[in-house]
């Protein structure tokens, strides 16, 4: 067990800095997901943690030591892969016992472990077979085993189960956060999918363009995004964005119509609304041209633009209801709902 | 083709057949005039029926003197020789070869890239063409009529280092970051990793070299003088040429069939390992 700090890390291949002064702290036993679009850096980072890639500047701090110089094996880390990196020729309890015949634990000590792992992972009938004869969801058992067998003090995941389909995701997703708890070993996981970050993790570090752009918990993110990117990116469907201006009494969108809203902010601003926030209200300011909606059964989505401009819209509503294409409604939010960015800097006001 | 044409049947099928004799008729006779006494396989016609001397042309062959009134080693001989210097091309081209194409794929050193190519373009240089310069460094190191002096110089092969090399660069790299994390040293990587997953590369390839390093003909010619290194496939060529006497057909004939059995033997061995070596794809 143990804490990890990453301390203003960077990395650049040639000119190219993909990390971008990457710092937070990792408390023992917590469950963080790394989360951003592809190519925001995230694997880099995860990567560099393992020590499968060097740290251009900066360190990395795994309990009470940095571990920058230490090679991966040195690290007291297990890495669960996305296309699992069995090794094809070895069975499953081969496999799994690699790491500890390097190790050179004594035998009985390794088949104790392995037999362990597997009794928690429900794959002991497997033990013998290859790789190759089990489904993706075996496999990703057995290479969760092989970091669990290991003992180690951090579970580096990345995106473990984009291989798998969406059932089964959803499956393996409770079960990691499940073994995770039990087990209680510091976790980073890497994925970009927002709904598997939400439900997985005790903490998100969401990531853009190799910049921290929040590190906080789920509710956290989803309440108080800290910039447009990660209010766009936490939630579905995702937030709505209207331009506005900002007087200190109210906002004032592009169609003339005014929302109330009482802050010291003046000047061109971005309003943010979550589709579910949104109410039918007759009066309500955000009048609403609608295109099309699609009903999902226990909520209906109707899309739209802002009436009079091109900003589209769209709104989450409880239960199956009726609306014709072309008809205006209009809908409120309550104000504690509404997001304030500044138009420049993207970030929060 | 599922077509169901009596025409096309029988043609592919007469084709099939003369491709057929075209290359076991030659065998065949071989066996033949291999199984007839001497006397016999100078008189015609030449006989087309197995005669029944069969054993008794082995025994002389492999035991005996070998031609009457020469002095060559007896083909038992030669065929240990053949066989280590083969053995030794064989196994010598993989050893170095998947230990270069390993340093060209798995580690990062200056010129890198410039090593490879020089591998690469050893290729235009097969012994033929370098036959002076060759046998000059092999005579230097007092290497002639030596099995050392047979197997060194063709053991370096870019062909097999450039395979290892493409059967490398399919294994995913998380393998040997995995490995690296299971705290997998270098050499333990290649030992435990590389090798199995290359088996079947290594057995399609040894069959080939094999029967390569077996059909060496130039360059043992060359290097050996002492009958006692003489390898089978040269003296075949110089039991026909034996001074002032009519060839001994069954002898040769038996030598050649003696000559042909091992590099069968390997390919038979080897079969199921060889095909899943050239066609297997999944890693």
């Amino acid at each position: 067990m143990a804490q990890i700090h990453l301390k203003t890390l960077t990395k650049s291949y040639g000119d190219t800095q993909v990390l971008h002064h990457v710092a937070g702290d990792i408390e023992d036993g917590e469950f963080v997901v790394i989360v951003g679009p592809s190519g925001c850096g995230k694997s880099t980072l995860l990567r560099m943690i393992a020590g499968l890639e060097t740290v251009t500047s900066g360190e990395v701090w795994i309990g009470d030591r940095s571990v920058n110089d230490l090679e991966p094996a040195n690290r007291d880390i297990a890495m669960v892969f996305q296309n699992y990196a069995l090794y094809p020729h070895m069975t499953v309890a081969q496999n799994m016992a690699y790491g500890l015949k390097i190790r050179k634990l004594p035998k009985a000590e390794i088949n104790r472990r392995v037999r362990e792992a597997a009794e928690i992972l429900e794959i002991t009938d497997y033990l013998d077979r290859k790789p190759r004869q089990l489904s993706g969801g075996q496999r990703q058992r057995v290479a969760m085993g092989r970091a669990i067998v290991r003992d180690p003090q951090v579970f580096l995941f990345d995106e473990p189960l984009s291989n798998l389909d969406a059932k089964l995701r959803v499956q393996m997703r409770l079960e990691i956060r499940k073994l995770q708890q039990r087990l209680g070993v510091t976790s980073i996981y890497v994925t970009h999918d927002q709904v598997e970050a939400m439900t997985l993790g005790d903490r998100l570090m969401v990531l853009n363009g190799g910049y921290v752009e929040q590190f906080g918990t789920p509710v956290e993110l989803y309440q108080r995004p800290a910039s447009i990117f990660v209010a766009g990116f936490i939630g579905s469907p995702a937030m709505n964005f209207l331009p506005a201006q900002a007087d200190g009494t109210g906002l004032t969108l592009a169609n003339g119509a005014v929302v109330g809203f009482s802050g010291g902010q003046a000047g061109a601003v971005i309003l943010g609304v979550r589709p579910e926030t949104l109410v039918p209200d007759v009066d309500g300011p955000l009048r609403v041209a609608v295109d099309l909606t699609e009903h999902l059964g226990a909520t209906t989505l109707v899309h739209g633009c802002l009436e009079g401009t091109q900003s589209e819209i769209v709104a989450s509503l409880p239960g199956m209801v009726m609306v014709d294409s072309g008809a205006v409604l209009g809908f409120s939010a309550p104000v504690e709902a509404l997001h304030l960015f500044d138009a420049k800097t993207q970030k929060r006001l | 083709m599922v077509e169901q044409r009596p025409f096309v049947t029988v043609l592919t099928h007469l084709v099939l057949v003369l491709g057929v004799i075209a290359i076991a008729l030659p065998v065949w006779i071989t066996f033949v005039a291999a199984s007839h006494d001497e006397i016999r396989m100078v008189q015609t016609p030449l006989p087309l029926w197995p005669g029944t001397h069969l054993w008794e042309n082995l025994t002389q062959t492999l035991f005996g003197t070998g031609l009457s009134g020469t002095q060559t080693a007896p083909v038992w001989l030669m065929l240990t020789n053949s066989l280590a210097m083969a053995m030794m091309i064989a196994v010598g081209k993989i050893a170095i070869s998947l230990l270069s194409a390993f340093a060209i794929v798995y580690f990062k050193f200056p010129f890198r890239m410039a090593c490879f190519w020089l591998i690469f373009i050893t290729l235009m240089l097969p012994v033929e063409v370098r036959i002076l310069p060759t046998f000059e460094v092999v005579a230097n190191l007092g290497m002639l009529n030596s099995y050392w002096g047979l197997s060194i110089p063709l053991i370096a092969s870019a062909t097999a280092t450039f395979m290892f090399r493409q059967v490398f660069l399919t294994i995913p790299d998380e393998m040997l970051e995995s490995a690296r994390i299971d705290g997998a040293g270098p050499m333990r990587f290649f030992w435990d990793i590389l090798l199995p997953l290359s088996r079947t590369n290594i057995a399609a390839l040894f069959v080939i070299l094999f029967i390569y390093g077996w059909n060496q003909y130039l360059w043992p010619l060359l290097i050996t003088t002492d009958p006692s290194m003489t390898t089978i496939v040269m003296s075949i060529k110089q039991m026909l040429e034996a001074a002032e006497q009519s060839p001994q057909w069954n002898i040769i004939m038996m030598t050649a069939l003696l000559a042909m059995l091992p590099p069968i033997l390997v390919v038979i061995a080897m079969q199921k390992l060889f095909v899943q070596g050239l066609t297997e794809t999944d890693k």
